[in-house]
């Protein structure tokens, strides 16, 4: 983990962001076939003996790095179940908690193995330690999908040492014991003890090679699938301090940094004469940039006894920027470019399946639709922030991040220390989206610790947290499609018309990782996707379902053109496109599977009632997408007035992420996710124009109001599946849904967003 | 800089040698450490800050804390009894799960309080006029208006029984 000054920093914001990738470890897993069941042998877990009193301590490791462990030295441990002599059983969380819901659904699974009565479990976040937990991150939906068997094996092999301690104790066969409710029975004898007065001996056994465990079946779960109440609840509706902002430290100083608002500007000069004589006022420097595009940004730092003093001294803050080299991004500019080439060739093709353009001289029927979509802001409500407190060569960090495994290192990096030096307090998140994937708070809030040698809580303004965030990125495609005289899809072409920071890849979050995996590519013969690239220096990064959250809609509305110019009813014709049930390539428990798509857009069809007589100006409109590993269809329920005024009545959700673990957060997920993409869709966009980011706060980036919040209702199909994530793979559906409703209610078909470009308003 | 007093959840507090614009929020936040109530825009677009004034939901953010005289202020943190017996609201909150993230359910509560404190019986569209200033970005829209009618329905049945 040690910081190596010799490695250069990523050149650029696409290497940057390609290290931290939330969606690649499950494309790695995809590619490698379901992963086998951890190995929990001898080698990789590890028992630990705590001072006395402590009970059954267990802690797994990942691939033998577990060191030995004291009583204190909890931090050293992959994910562990404490069990006290008084009952209580403490489970850590080792991700994240940024309103997905892992902090409860995690503990869950190592809950419903152990068999424990989840009123006894007390959930604690882990320690930042990706040496000891593995990869600690809140990010591409995966939480579950990656630590399912890790956390089952936890809870089994707890369980397994606490039947043969009470086995033992009674002198009974192993096999006539059972489990329930954090005890263990013998019903021959009618005996019954408690987890927490078998924990010491229990803790004195050998630890079960993984062959021993027996996992339980879907049939047998006791909490699994049930309505689970976050485990923070109580200390959220009672105002306890939960998240970064919350943090204080004795002789804390308040901070704020300024950066140029168009990106790649430095500093020339600044009255910092005059910014140290305002009220309040501790110090206002210069902070050189480090050079690596997610970390350490060039800028000035006003260190105050207050928030509100530092928030005034940044509006007398005058600053001369040299912006030779900075952005003078433009939108307006970029959408008169894409318009300009949306009809030429692609520059270059990034996939071609059979003969595109040879299916489209055959073709018995051919349209073609030009999309457009706009920039976004992931708008956290919790506005970026970090307290960080250096001294004597090292540095703590309390840090709403969704990435803290990567921030030892962001941090570490920043200020030319070790990474032992660096502790990481995970706090609770104030929302996520993708945009604290990046740690650029924390390497300030360090950077200025490390200046003023104290402990200093950085805060961002909303205006600072809007001008400087990593966007969704817009884009524009351009489709060609073709019906044969079956009605069915004989050819599709999309140009997309992207942005480019190096101008050989698409920033970041602009559309899938692998083009051939751009729906329905897979399913229809003659497919070809091709890319312009319009050079961007705004800093793009991921945004909730980063790629599909724009290809859904696009692909899933002209799905629903093809699907109008053959003549053929929308649910019709998706069920046709999907076919047989199979699984699409790469062909892993974690692939898009035809039958599992299908069966979710029947089921969203069936409870939205679809094909039912509706008054005119209203309509259904119906989308699928696989994102995540997890197979979503919607239909959302639409009038539209003359005026374009649009009322969403309602949204059914259909969903298959395997079995659920928490039936009330996974459900909330959904819901959220809904209201997520409805608000994205409505009247948000992000604009710049001389590199500048035209929007500054919530009265010129207005979120959804829950006036117009329809109510939304979540199906879910469980099965053996694996289970997967539910964070993300509800937003991408609800953008055509609500399109293809539109179209349905009024006959105007939608092709750019956000809805407010074309006159909508709700 | 001035010193201010100011009644919080029934408690008499100063803050010290403060400056007379600092808002509300920043006081409660900053100087009397009630972090409970939460930063979202400064500019009252939000409602994460959303405290009472005499029972009136007001967003702290935009009220400096020159402007106060003499007012009760209410912050989530004085919401429960002071034996910690939950609000009714805070307890369907938990009941209906309805947090993702949480960071501006301090504010929908507060919001949501004052509107049960006005109307003890509200239907959907009194809940859309009272919630209209209080942003969730994770979308819990759905689950806030279900806690406040269960709330509701529970106030009234205690109502029923005293």
């Amino acid at each position: 983990m040690k910081y190596s000054p010799t490695k250069p920093a990523p050149l650029s914001l696409e290497d940057a962001f390609d290290e931290i990738d939330p969606r690649r470890d499950l494309a790695v897993a995809r590619t490698a076939k379901m992963a086998p069941p951890a190995s929990m042998d001898r080698r990789s877990f590890l028992k630990v003996s705590t001072a006395a009193g402590a009970g059954l301590l267990l802690a797994f490791s990942l691939g033998g790095k577990v060191r030995a462990a004291s009583s204190t030295g909890q931090s050293e441990l992959n994910a562990y179940i404490r069990i006290s002599s008084n009952g209580s059983i403490a489970i850590y969380s080792k991700n994240p908690e940024i309103g997905q819901g892992v902090k409860t659904s995690m503990p869950m699974i190592i809950a419903e193995e152990l068999d424990a009565d989840w009123y006894d479990v007390i959930v604690e976040q882990s320690p930042i330690n990706e040496k000891v937990f593995g990869r600690q991150n809140a990010g591409g939906s995966r939480s579950i999908a990656t630590n399912w068997d890790t956390l089952r094996t936890a809870g089994a092999t707890a369980r397994h040492m606490l039947v043969h301690a009470a086995a033992k104790t009674w002198s009974v066969p192993i096999d006539e014991c059972t489990t329930a409710n954090s005890h263990v029975l013998h019903n021959k004898t009618n005996q019954k003890i408690s987890y927490g007065d078998l924990a010491d001996k229990a803790s004195a056994l050998p630890i079960p090679p993984a062959s021993a465990l027996k996992l339980k079946s879907r049939k047998d779960y006791k909490l699994l699938g049930r309505r689970i109440t976050g485990v923070d609840n109580h200390a959220l509706v009672t105002g306890q301090p939960l998240f970064g902002i919350d943090q204080t430290l004795p002789g804390m100083l308040y901070a704020v940094y300024e950066k140029c608002p168009a990106v790649g500007g430095t500093v020339k000069s600044a009255n910092f004469d005059e910014v140290r004589k305002l009220p309040g006022v501790k110090h206002a420097f210069a902070v050189e940039g480090n050079g690596h595009p997610l970390e350490l940004t060039t800028g000035i730092a006003i260190v105050a006894s207050t928030t509100w003093a530092a928030f005034q001294a940044k509006q007398q803050l005058d600053v001369v920027w040299d912006e030779s080299k900075a952005s003078k991004d433009n939108w307006d500019a970029l959408v008169e470019q894409a318009q300009a080439i949306k009809k030429q060739p692609a520059k270059e093709t990034l996939y071609e399946s059979g003969d595109t353009d040879a299916a489209l001289q055959n073709a018995v029927k051919s349209i073609e639709s030009f999309y457009s979509i706009q920039f976004l802001s992931h708008a956290t409500l919790e506005p970026q922030n970090c307290t960080a407190w250096y001294q004597n060569g090292a540095i703590e960090v309390w840090a709403p991040t969704q990435s803290p495994g990567r921030a030892v290192t962001n941090v570490a990096h920043t200020l030319g220390l070790d990474a032992d030096k660096v502790t990481i307090h995970q706090t609770r998140v104030g929302g996520g989206f993708g945009r604290r994937l990046v740690n650029d708070a924390a390497c300030e809030a360090a950077a200025i610790s490390k200046h003023i040698n104290a402990p200093v809580k950085l805060q961002w303004t909303r205006e600072d947290d809007m001008a400087h965030d990593f966007f969704r990125a817009g884009g524009f495609h351009a489709l060609k499609g073709g019906l044969d005289a079956s009605g069915k899809i004989a050819f599709w072409q999309d140009h997309h018309i992207a942005f480019s920071a190096d101008g050989k890849r698409q920033v970041i979050g602009s559309g899938p990782r692998q083009p051939s995996h751009e729906f329905p590519a897979q399913l229809v013969s003659n497919f070809r996707v091709g890319q312009s690239l319009l050079p961007l220096q705004t800093k793009c990064g991921f945004w909730r379902a980063p790629g599909s959250n724009i290809t859904a809609w696009v692909t899933q509305c002209f799905l629903h053109e093809l699907a109008v110019a053959a003549g053929k009813d929308h649910l019709e014709f998706l069920l046709e496109l999907m076919g047989d049930p199979t699984w699409l390539p790469p062909q892993t428990p974690h692939s898009l599977n035809t039958g599992r798509a299908a069966d979710v857009i029947k089921l969203a069809a069936e409870k939205a009632g679809w094909g039912r007589k509706l008054p005119a100006g209203r309509g259904l409109g119906l989308a699928f997408h696989f994102s995540h590993a997890g197979h979503f269809a919607e239909v959302a329920e639409v009038s539209v007035s003359a005026t374009k005024k649009l009322t969403v009545h309602s949204v059914t959700v259909a969903a298959d992420i395997g079995p659920v673990i928490n039936l009330s957060g996974a459900e909330n997920q959904c819901q959220g996710s809904v209201i997520d993409g409805l608000s994205a869709m409505l009247d948000l966009e992000i604009t710049m124009e001389n590199g500048r980011i035209q929007q500054t706060n919530f009265d010129t980036y207005p979120l959804l109001r829950m006036p117009a919040a329809p109510p939304v209702d979540v199906h879910f199909i469980q099965s053996d599946n694996p289970p997967t994530g539910a964070g993300e793979p509800a937003l991408p559906p609800l953008a055509p849904a609500v399109c293809n409703a539109i179209y349905a209610a009024s006959g105007h078909r939608v092709r750019t967003l956000p809805l407010a470009k074309e006159g909508f308003s709700v | 800089m001035s010193d201010f007093h100011l009644t919080i959840n029934g408690k008499s507090h100063t803050a010290k040698d403060v400056d007379g614009s600092t808002p509300l929020l920043w006081i409660l936040r900053d100087t009397l450490g009630l972090v409970g109530t939460k930063f979202g825009c400064g500019i009252a677009q939000c409602g994460a800050c959303t405290v009472h004034l005499d029972g009136r939901p007001v967003r702290s953010c935009s009220i400096p804390v020159s402007a106060l005289d003499g007012e009760e202020i209410r912050t989530i943190e004085g919401l429960a009894g002071k034996d910690g017996t939950l609000h009714a609201l805070q307890q369907a909150w938990i009941d209906t799960d309805v947090a993702q993230c949480g960071y501006c359910q301090a504010g929908q509560i507060m919001s949501a309080a004052a509107l049960l404190d006005e109307n003890p019986h509200p239907s959907d569209s009194d809940i859309d006029d009272a919630m209209e200033g209080n942003y969730c970005r994770c979308g819990t829209y759905n689950r806030i208006k279900a806690a406040i009618h269960t709330a509701a329905n529970t106030l009234a049945e205690k109502g029923d029984k005293a």
